[in-house]
């Protein structure tokens, strides 16, 4: 068995070289940094190309070249920087062009601090960039999960021809734990939209540009209906003692891991707990919620960030069952403790 | 009478159906326009020299965007300004492509600055095409970074006025004050003698390109009647009055004869391969059943905890990858939230049978403290009926936790005995696994190489851990007898 005690933001690294990715264009950031310092040892070792962008716009824009002929190519950053790449992003949603990018999110608005938070999920679930777009988007909750879900992202990618985000955060990112890795990719398949700079491939035409109103609006329908296909076919969600809940908290990355130990801790003491943890945060998990609904239950949203899924969770069962929030912001993670004693509290005054 | 036959290059299409416009074979530029010059230029270059196929043309934002209109090309139409970064991702993709950044003087001079620069300064195989008619055409003649002192734009509507707008500004000059370009030239097409040198210039830019040999940049003075709000001839006059005494043309630099190609040569991996070269080694995992650890060590959140370089960090991760080798499940963070503060290092390590919730740890069942402030700072929050290990070399208070398990261990003491205070973690994690048996000896040892980075220091650390274990084991011993 090959098993590696990585960091996160490493582990992300190896797989993506293993998933068949030979391109990486990035910018230091912290708490990223370690992700193009990986990229930077490992990328040339197989046979690939790292190369540090002098602005995360030039990061993005590279990504964009490179996804338009036809490899696998990634990018990551931190909330700042994230938000500086939302042009790019938008340009190659537009363009329909996969390529991954990993946010390992950090305290905000603004500079913020260098600490975890959830805080770009507004940004990069609900498009973030100009235009009527959305991504997919991965949000791994371990260093193991860094390595598969990178993967899967260029899956993803390929296959809906968009970019796909692995929104994480800083402690996912700087956090080491056994990771093992699958066997390397073969072959990258070939696009008959990309280019490859040669005769066959030369009428392709990468590009976002739609000047008659009827034509783009064709194709944002189209892009439209991408991403209805997306809901249908690609949710991914994870459920922890949920058949037999009452309380049933919803939770992702990081906090998610600390929801599962809170629901372990509440159990002991009776309260029939449950999570939801969506893995997939676009396409977000609708129908599990809206059929977890169906019974007498409440749900407690955990966050990092101000409530920015807390209205996903809201509108995903219509509010038709008591939501309660909980959260911490500024880069604290709640502790097992602070939750479960919330929530007692609340059931205790319950009562 | 002889005939001589004209016919559009074959680089370009011969119906430009992308365009969507009646006329099928009419371009969007106004009469006058230095584009069409230009794209006549690269196009018949491109078949002359055999790069047609290979070429990828990028067209960014102005009245070059519909570039792909008309080049039989690959194409990639780019955000504004972004060309340069864009042509960099294409040739770092396909080393042999023929990239073209064609770019007007607002996405190159203003917007797209910074790409610019450093595309040049990293030396990208590519040609840029700089075409500047000192004014952004396609949104309508506002002010560009080449716009002339005094001239009149929609945005500079009483003149370019320096202490407003500053000078324009001058392109090939910047890029020739960089090392790596082998090509700067600046052209014009206000007369057929300049645009004959322009031709020979974009095509001597684009074979140095086919020959690999580095970053060309050719800048061309083009007119923009429209813009300018001049008829076509005045608009070249125009160029050669006003543009040439501000921007003077001429070869900047030429070093291609004497720089060689280079292609960067990209291998092809097996798995085995891909494998030994990101560094994952098989290793044996034993299982859970190896260490029958003491009760109140067993899954353990152990918080470790001193002043930056005592080698905490270290000692988190070879104490994780231990765990790791042994087949347990394990997670290790350094420390978040308020701890980071006050120049203290901590990280937390926790050791399971079972899969991590979370890898937090809020109150350790562990302490392993290698300072003072850290011993009064973590030891209040050890669980009850948990264990206290601490430096008493460096920390001459004890402390108050009556209902936990307190083990003094002169860890930097032992490690000077050994030669080197920087043992003193190996020496405690040694101690830790001695005196709970939460970690055998072989997955210790096995665990060192991953982490000690210099091979030459391995056994010198191990020796460290063998002194802790024998230390660890002897003192637990004292004390159940």
């Amino acid at each position: 068995m090959a098993k590696e005690l990585l960091k996160g933001n490493d582990a992300v690294v190896r797989g993506a070289a293993l998933a068949g990715c030979r391109l990486y264009f990035g910018y230091p950031i912290t708490p990223a940094s370690e992700i193009a310092e990986s990229a930077a040892r490992y990328m040339p070792r197989v046979g690939g190309t790292f190369l540090q962008a002098e602005s995360e716009v030039a990061a993005i824009n590279m990504v964009y070249g490179a996804a338009g002929c036809g490899v696998r190519v990634m990018t990551a950053s931190s909330s700042p920087g994230i938000s500086l790449k939302l042009e790019g992003i938008s340009y190659a949603a537009g363009a329909e062009l996969p390529c991954v990018i990993v946010d390992v999110n950090r305290g905000g608005p603004g500079l913020g601090n260098i600490a975890p938070e959830q805080s770009d999920y507004n940004q990069v679930v609900h498009g973030g960039g100009h235009g009527n777009y959305k991504l997919p988007v991965l949000a791994p909750a371990s260093v193991q999960e860094m390595a598969d879900y990178v993967r899967d992202a260029f899956a993803l990618a390929e296959k809906y021809r968009t970019p796909v985000f692995l929104l994480t955060d800083g402690v996912i990112g700087q956090m080491m734990e056994p990771v093992e890795f699958p066997e390397a990719v073969d072959e990258i398949p070939h696009f008959d939209w990309a280019l490859y700079a040669d005769k066959a491939s030369k009428h392709n035409l990468i590009s976002s540009i739609q000047l008659e109103p009827d034509r783009l609006e064709e194709h944002n329908r189209h892009l439209q209906e991408k991403y209805a296909t997306l809901e249908q076919e690609e949710v991914r969600v994870e459920q922890y003692h949920t058949e037999d809940a009452e309380h049933i908290f919803v939770g992702y990355g990081i906090v998610s891991r600390i929801l599962k130990s809170v629901v372990d801790e509440l159990r002991t003491k009776g309260v029939k707990a449950g999570l939801v943890r969506p893995i997939t945060l676009f396409p977000f998990p609708k129908d599990c919620l809206s059929g977890l609904a169906q019974k007498e239950v409440d749900f407690t949203v955990v966050e990092m960030n101000n409530g920015q899924m807390l209205r996903d969770v809201e509108l995903a069962i219509r509010c038709s069952r008591p939501v309660h929030f909980y959260n911490r912001m500024g880069g604290n993670v709640p502790t097992i403790r602070e939750i479960t004693d919330h929530v007692l509290a609340r059931l205790e005054v319950a009562q | 009478m002889a005939t001589k036959i004209l016919e559009k290059s074959k680089a370009f299409y011969t119906e430009y159906e992308r365009a969507g416009h009646v006329d099928k074979r009419a371009t969007h530029y106004c009469p006058g326009c230095g584009h069409g010059v230009i794209h006549k230029i690269v196009a018949e270059a491109l078949v002359d020299l055999e790069l047609q196929d290979r070429t990828i043309f990028i067209s960014p934002v102005g009245c070059s965007v519909f570039g792909y209109y008309y080049f039989d090309t690959g194409n990639i139409q780019a955000a504004h300004g972004r060309a340069p970064a864009v042509a960099t991702g294409a040739k770092r993709s396909h080393p042999d492509s023929i990239v073209i950044s064609y770019q007007g003087d607002g996405d190159l001079a203003a917007i797209g600055t910074a790409e610019i620069i450093h595309a040049a300064n990293r030396g990208e195989k590519i040609t840029v095409i700089f075409v500047n008619n000192a004014i952004y055409g396609m949104t309508g003649g506002q002010m560009a970074p080449t716009t002339l002192q005094g001239q009149n734009s929609t945005t500079t509507p009483m003149g370019r006025d320096v202490h407003n707008e500053g000078y324009p500004m001058k392109v090939c000059e910047m890029i020739d004050a960089l090392h790596a370009p082998v090509f700067i030239e600046r052209c014009s097409l206000h007369s057929s003698k300049h645009i004959s040198r322009t031709r020979r210039v974009i095509r001597r830019a684009l074979q140095s390109q086919a020959d690999h040999k580095g970053f060309s940049f050719v800048e061309v003075l083009s007119a923009c009647p429209s813009g300018w709000k001049m008829d076509p001839v005045s608009a070249e006059k125009w160029i050669e009055e006003h543009m040439l005494p501000v921007f003077p043309l001429g070869n900047f630099r030429d070093h291609i004869d004497e720089t060689e190609g280079h292609r960067p040569q990209k291998p092809r991996l097996d798995n085995a391969a891909m494998r030994r070269q990101l560094d994952l080694v098989e290793r044996e995992i034993t299982k859970p059943e190896a260490t029958q650890p003491m009760e109140a060590a067993r899954n353990p959140e152990i918080l470790m905890a001193g002043f930056g370089g005592q080698g905490i960090m270290l000692l988190g991760v070879a104490t994780s990858s231990a765990a790791m080798i042994e087949g347990y499940e394990t997670s290790w963070i350094p420390s978040y939230g308020p701890e980071m503060r006050g120049g203290t290092a901590n990280c937390s390590v926790r050791i399971d049978e079972k899969p991590i919730g979370s890898p937090m740890i809020a109150e350790p069942t562990i302490l392993m403290a290698f300072n003072r402030p850290s011993l009064e700072k973590f030891a209040p929050k050890v669980k009850p009926g948990g264990i206290l290990f601490y430096d008493s070399s460096l920390i001459d208070i004890e402390p108050e936790r009556p209902d936990c398990i307190c083990v003094p261990v002169p860890f930097t003491k032992m490690a000077d005995e050994l030669g080197n205070t920087r043992f003193a973690n190996m020496v405690a994690m040694g101690v830790l696994c001695g005196y709970t048996n939460l970690l055998t000896q072989e997955a210790l040892f096995e665990a060192l190489p991953s982490v000690i980075k210099r091979r030459q220091f391995i056994d010198a650390n191990r020796k460290a851990v063998q002194s802790g274990l024998d230390y660890g084991r002897k003192l637990r011993e004292q004390q159940s007898n």
